[in-house]
């Protein structure tokens, strides 16, 4: 391997960037492909295979034989909102491989007693995610209904390209919703990227079922995320 | 359930060979490349060895780690990459196996 490539996959790694470390098992000669990147052909799609999948593996590509080696950070759920439909989403989420954060500066929402096991910060989303900023390997779901805590949390979601943004309200809830996001300087491609009413439409209707539909998005999402190319890494 | 969604970097193989790189030894690392029917670590897994055979990481179970330390001290010396291949069906070619059945095909190559 070669060191630089090994300096660099690390750097990735470190900072929750995926890449996929390419190595000739012929010549031992290895580069490594950022998301985004394109590489032509079959080797190309085998790449873009391991990026969606995450799962590595050897390929045969242009008479050779090469080592495919996914590395994706690991997807987390960020929620707003210590709410009913948390506390059914943090333990669904988590078996479901995404481990969950709860942000609400209400502590009477924001108890321990409330939610067991779960990583909770009764504290407004500006400081949690100051010290932990998003990323584009975080999901985050606004569920207080409150847009002096969500609002904040849901342009800080879309600045970080966040692989899935959810805001839970009705149709006219979330258009009054878009007219502080654009008046904090959100883009209409950006507002488009809002999964607004919250959750696949499976008809949920306890919190439970909110909780199950809003899981299943964010599945899709991950599962279908940024393969295009999205010019220059942030 | 380890739930960090940051890097253990003090348990991660390839934090701890650029570590050993910086320090200046010799590094050599193995890499599951392949796996059929059960095998007990993914594709992908890393097991880093130095040139005195201090290592971490693995490429198994523990069945087969003794044996690629010791390829990888090889490979340390020559530069040459070297794919491994073990399992129930290589019992002839190999001291070694894996209890479980499986067989895992481990490439190894130098750093640098």
């Amino acid at each position: 391997m070669d060191p630089y490539v090994l300096k660099t996959l690390n750097e990735e790694r470190r900072g929750r960037r995926a890449a996929v470390l390419v190595t000739d098992l012929g010549d031992g000669r290895d580069r490594i492909v950022r998301e985004g990147d394109h590489v032509a052909g079959d080797l190309g799609a085998a790449i873009a295979n391991a990026f969606r999948t995450g799962n590595s593996r050897s390929v045969e590509a242009e008479g050779r034989t090469f080592f495919l080696n996914a590395h994706l950070p690991r997807p987390r759920l960020v929620v707003i909102g210590a709410v009913h439909i948390s506390q059914a989403l943090a333990p669904m989420a988590r078996i479901a491989g995404y481990p969950v954060e709860i942000i609400d500066p209400r502590t009477a929402f924001a108890t321990p007693e409330r939610f067991p096991d779960v990583a909770l910060h009764a504290e407004w989303p500006q400081d949690v995610l100051e010290r932990a900023p998003l990323d584009s390997y975080t999901a985050l779901a606004a569920v207080t209904h409150d847009p002096k805590i969500d609002d904040f949390a849901l342009k800080a979601a879309l600045d970080a390209r966040c692989f899935y943004v959810g805001a839970l309200g009705s149709r006219k809830t979330h258009a009054k919703r878009v007219e502080r996001l654009l008046a904090l300087g959100a883009g209409a491609d950006q507002i488009a990227r809002i999964n607004a009413p919250i959750g696949l439409d499976i008809g949920a209707a306890s919190p439970a079922e909110i909780a199950v539909a809003v899981l299943a998005q964010t599945i899709h999402a991950f599962r279908s995320r940024g393969l295009e190319a999205k010019g220059a890494v942030a | 359930m380890d739930e960090s969604i940051y890097l253990d970097e003090a348990r991660d193989p390839l934090i701890i060979a650029e570590g050993w790189m910086k320090d200046g030894k010799d590094v050599a690392i193995a890499t599951v490349v392949e796996t059929w029917g059960s095998a007990p670590r993914p594709v992908g897994s890393h097991l880093v060895i130095d040139a005195e055979g201090n290592f971490h990481g693995s490429v198994s179970g523990g069945c087969v780690e003794g044996a690629v330390v010791t390829e990888a001290i090889d490979v340390i010396d020559s530069g040459k990459a070297r794919m491994l291949e073990f399992g129930v069906a290589d019992e002839t070619a190999w001291q070694v196996g894996l209890s479980c059945g499986g067989r895992i095909k481990v490439y190894v190559e130098r750093l640098g």
